[in-house]
């Protein structure tokens, strides 16, 4: 029964690193960069969730839809500033201008809300469902993290395999510079995938925030770094691996704690980590690229 | 004279050195004459101890191409590793300079040994999975330095993981779990740090000059070329990820032996990411820009001081105007342009003070 | 290459100009503290600290800083020795807490707060102790902090005598019988109260059945840590830690049921004023702690009071310490006939002597002594939550 309870556990952790990841591996496999500010926007979009049902008592439904709206616009905003001007640069400055947003979507979090801690209030209430008299127990939480999770991969997969857009993006993560001769924005369609990721890190950052609601100007930090390691152990760039290797990641760190050791068990979970990668070296679901000259 | 007739790498290579050794002077007759805040006085020796990293990350990052997100977990295995010789040597001889030299050399050999276990499977990866695996490398060092347990009394050293269950005799814990090394004997000096730039340099600018630095360039150029003219892509990639991993561990015993403590969550992610930073921002395989970049940069969040709780956020906004500065066409050109007025303007104004002269 | 060229020289010139601007702010801020010495706030006694301003860890640092401002405005209201407060900021890190430090060596401090935390607390006493600076340190709990050092005292408990006191009152009350700790491993403070713990715990034959760690990287899933108390019996968890992570716990302790009773240290204090925090989870969590904001005394009661019309939040105990801090600083200062025209070194004689002597009364605690190596003696006051306020227990 400690087993399975901690199964449960393990997967509405890894439910969470799933979400994130979605993001992650959907702005990578498009644009071809590490958002390292992805973290952060999350940080942003479960603040304003915050604020919206906290401070000003909205419904839980608005506040989310309110956060998407302001994230969005956020996401957009950074790579208009930061982003969009380096297209043609290499990708490691790209990578460093990326951690310097970081840098500053904490620091401006800090001093307009201070660094107290918030508690934040599950949108989605506290209750779970009791199994075997009680002995296991599923959190809300949980179930509607993997039904969002569930639905935005499906949801994405759809998107950019069937739709016009989509195509246009799987086109530019091929190739810019043919789909900039086929006619295709490749500027716009890599800011869509910005907007499209900031609104996903919105909806990841109040289900983070709902399973574990303390909530401070680093809150997303940690957890958008282990979520990079997920989207990374599904194969970056493949949306249906961010989803296995978030709920992978999740059960490998409870095991390790439960079964392992407490103190260690961060070093094991990135021990488990390079053991796949040295096997599998493009992930779970990575695809093998093959080199030419 | 002869600096115009030495061919250009070797020119290049000589400003460097000369750069660091005004620099070193310089400062010597500040400290000499009394003309230095307290406040950069004491960043003399983490500006040594972060130049040499952003220089060793750059024969990862900029010669050979790879991208490591873990180069502070050397930094600390040095770190740890050297402090603990420190303490046990300085014991027995009062001789800090010798006792600060061999704990380098041992900090570097334990970090260059770190590095071979790291690099062995972590090579064969590459792009991104090679970034997340070095992630991964320094993370587990961050994990495994911060359950150990070091002693030492009258009857040697005393190891343990997880739990403290050294069985001391009196003596002292040296590296005390979380709380990382305390006490320990603050022997750097600037002059030391600067003989390890100074040495770093050598090192690398002699190795990239060599049959195996070109061959490593060559790697990172093209691979699959590299591979068909016969060269051994693992040895040339374990062979430049080693001597920076050494040489990263030898600025982690300088940088520990500068503080009364040093904690393993100091080497954590931010810190490669720093490293990093440094490097890409000095630009790629260009070690001048990498010194420069890690001074200003260690210094900058000092000097912003003055912005008070803003101080971060301008360091924030810093680092993206530097990046879009030195990264994007249109402001390229036009820094470009400022450039050459620039320089123009002072050319005009050389020529006419040497007519002047003349 | 051409254009790296530009790059290097452009970056160059860039740290030409940040040196200057280094000796630049540095004279400023001599001018200034010329300006002061000769203007109303005559021959103010400059008292520096460093503390966590920016970061994950700075909710520990604003509440001291307000509560020191709060002491030193008093202070200077009366008339007597004056004090001119700053606090830099030092990320709780100990290679920038020596920046900031020195930072502060350069405005010309006279005695030293020394740092808010204890790792960076390590690092500055050091120098506080190379430089003959005295300091107090509010909250830097570590017994590294002041080992070796006489110059430097402590307000707070250390952190063994939190750890074995804590046992101690657990085996006095009785209050549980089979016991679990979860503590942060990474932390210098959580795990340095868990060492002490244990071994008082072993001293006095209490049962740990369950001993668990997180770490900061860690800091959002308890559950395996509640399913090893819980499945150990446990009935009294001892939670060595600080309130943000303790709220995680009591949430989740909650959510699956488990209610054992919650033993927390000073740490914990604060977990009351967490916005957004429901307050119903806590209750009959205990704790010690020196400082509580619903004490009937006058002076407690008046320092709650400015402190919520100006910052609008109850202080906790850091700002008590803190405020503290400056108090005693300023008996010490009475005492000895101290003034601001005093060097560094001179004031540091005549604090070591007072602190070493005195007998302190404080928002935290009446009585207070210092013994030679810096620690403090005052009583712990156990404190049990009932309807969301501190009762004595």
């Amino acid at each position: 029964m400690s087993f399975l309870s901690n199964l449960i556990s393990g997967i509405s952790l890894g439910s969470v690193y799933a979400i994130i990841a979605l993001g992650y591996t959907m702005v990578y496999g498009i644009a071809k960069m590490l958002n390292f500010a992805h973290g952060d926007v999350i940080m942003v979009g479960a603040y304003i969730c915050f604020f919206a049902t906290m401070r000003y008592g909205m419904h839980p439904i608005i506040g989310v839809l309110l956060s998407m709206i302001v994230c969005t616009l956020l996401g957009i905003v950074i790579d208009r500033l930061a982003y969009k001007p380096l297209r043609q640069a290499p990708a490691l400055a790209v990578l460093i201008t990326a951690i310097g947003m970081s840098y500053f979507l904490q620091n401006s979090a800090q001093l307009l809300w201070t660094s107290s801690p918030k508690v934040f209030q599950s949108v989605i209430g506290n209750g779970s469902i009791k199994l075997f008299d009680g002995a296991l127990s599923i959190s809300y939480v949980t179930l509607v993290t993997i039904v969002v999770c569930i639905v935005i991969m499906i949801g994405l997969v759809l998107f950019v395999n069937k739709t016009k857009i989509g195509k246009s993006m799987r086109a530019v993560s091929e190739d810019k510079g043919a789909a900039q001769l086929m006619g295709i924005n490749v500027n716009t369609t890599i800011s869509l995938t910005f907007a499209i990721g900031s609104a996903l890190a919105a909806i990841a950052g109040v289900l983070l925030c709902s399973a574990y609601p303390t909530l401070t100007p680093t809150t997303g930090a940690m957890p958008g770094i282990k979520a990079f390691t997920a989207a990374v152990f599904g194969g970056i760039g493949s949306i249906p691996g961010a989803l296995i290797g978030g709920i992978l990641l999740g059960i490998i760190e409870i095991f390790a704690k439960a079964y392992i050791t407490t103190q260690l068990s961060d070093a094991i979970v990135f021990a488990v980590l390079i053991v796949v990668l040295i096997v599998k070296p493009t992930g779970l679901l990575g695809k093998k690229i093959s080199e030419k000259v | 004279m002869k600096l115009k007739t030495m061919n250009k790498t070797t020119r290049s290579n000589m400003i460097t050195y000369a750069m660091v050794i005004i620099a070193f002077v310089i400062v010597q007759i500040m400290l000499g004459t009394g003309n230095i805040s307290s406040r950069l006085q004491g960043q003399l020796v983490p500006i040594c101890a972060y130049i040499v990293m952003a220089i060793s990350l750059n024969l990862t990052v900029g010669v050979l191409g790879e991208l490591s997100l873990g180069h502070a977990g050397f930094m600390s295995a040095g770190a740890f590793s050297g402090i603990v010789v420190a303490s046990c040597l300085s014991q027995n001889t009062s001789n800090e300079i010798l006792v600060l030299v061999l704990s380098m050399l041992v900090g570097g050999v334990v970090a260059a040994i770190v590095g071979v276990i790291v690099g062995v499977p972590v090579l064969r990866l590459s792009g991104d999975y090679l970034a997340i695996v070095t992630l991964a490398f320094g993370e587990i060092i961050k994990g495994i330095v911060n359950n150990l347990y070091v002693g030492l009394d009258g009857s040697g050293l005393h190891i343990s993981l997880i739990k403290n269950t050294l069985q001391m005799d009196g003596g002292k814990v040296l590296i005390n779990g979380p709380m990382g090394l305390t006490g320990i004997p603050r022997i750097a000096s600037f002059t030391v740090g600067f003989i390890l730039i100074m040495v770093c340099l050598f090192v690398i600018f002699n190795l990239v000059n060599s049959k195996s630095g070109r061959a490593i360039m060559a790697l990172r150029d093209n691979k699959i070329a590299a591979q068909s003219v016969g060269i051994n892509i693992t040895n040339y990639k374990l062979m430049a990820f080693v001597i920076s991993a050494a040489m990263a561990g030898m600025a982690g015993v300088l940088f520990a032996a500068n503080f009364s403590t040093v904690v393993a969550s100091k080497f954590d992610f931010n810190t490669s990411i720093l490293i990093l930073v440094f490097v890409v921002l000095g630009g790629l395989g260009n070690m001048r820009g990498s010194i420069i970049a890690a001074t200003v940069l260690t210094v900058l969040p000092e000097v912003l001081r003055s912005f008070s709780d803003y101080r971060m956020l301008v360091y924030a906004v810093v680092l993206i105007v530097m990046m879009l500065a030195t990264n994007n066409p249109t402001l390229k050109n036009g820094l470009n342009l400022a450039w050459s007025k620039i320089a123009g303007l002072f050319r005009k104004n050389t020529e006419k003070g040497e007519q002047a002269n003349v | 290459m051409k254009m790296k060229k530009k790059i290097a020289l452009g970056l160059v010139l860039a740290m030409g100009l940040t040196m200057f601007a280094g000796c630049g702010g540095n004279s400023g801020d001599k001018n200034a503290a010329a300006d002061n010495a000769g203007g109303d706030t005559a021959a103010a006694i400059k008292v520096g600290g460093t503390g966590p301003l920016t970061g994950g860890d700075s909710i520990y640092d604003l509440a001291e800083h307000h509560g020191a401002e709060i002491a030193e405005e008093e202070i200077n209201a009366m008339g007597g020795v004056q004090f001119e407060l700053k606090m830099e900021d030092d990320a709780h890190d100990a290679e920038k807490a020596v920046n900031a430090y020195n930072t502060l060596k350069d405005w010309g401090m006279q005695l030293s707060l020394g740092s808010v935390t204890s790792t960076p607390g390590t690092a500055t006493s050091d120098e506080n102790y190379r430089d003959s600076i005295f300091a107090l340190t509010p909250s830097a709990s570590a017994t590294t902090v002041t080992e070796g050092k006489d110059n430097v005292f402590q307000m707070c408990f250390a952190d063994p005598n939190q750890g074995s006191a804590s046992a101690q009152y657990i085996s006095d009350q009785q209050l549980g019988s089979k016991i679990a700790v979860i503590y942060k491993n990474d932390d210098v403070y959580s795990s340095g109260i868990y060492e002490t713990f244990m071994s008082k715990a072993g001293e006095l034959g209490l049962d740990v059945v369950s001993t668990t760690t997180f770490t900061t990287d860690s800091q959002n899933d308890f559950s395996v840590q509640l399913n090893d108390a819980k499945n150990a019996g446990a009935d009294l968890l001892f939670l060595p830690m600080y309130y943000d992570a303790a709220s995680l716990i009591l949430n989740q302790a909650d959510a699956m049921g488990y209610a054992p009773k919650f033993f927390g240290v000073d740490g914990m204090d604060g977990i009351l004023t967490l916005e957004g925090f429901d307050t119903s989870l806590a209750e009959g969590v205990m704790l010690l702690t020196p400082f509580s904001a619903d004490a009937d005394d006058e002076r407690t009661q008046s320092f709650v009071a400015k402190y919520q019309e100006r910052y609008g939040e109850v202080p906790n105990q850091f700002a008590a310490d803190a405020y503290d801090c400056i108090y005693a600083l300023y008996q010490a200062c009475t005492n000895a006939n101290a003034t601001a025209d005093m060097t560094a070194e001179e004031l540091n004689e005549l604090m070591k002597e007072q602190f070493t002597t005195m007998t302190f009364d404080g928002l935290t605690g009446t009585g207070a002594t210092w013994n030679e190596n810096g620690q403090i003696t005052k009583e712990p006051k156990g404190m049990v939550i009932q309807n969301g306020v501190y009762v004595g227990m």
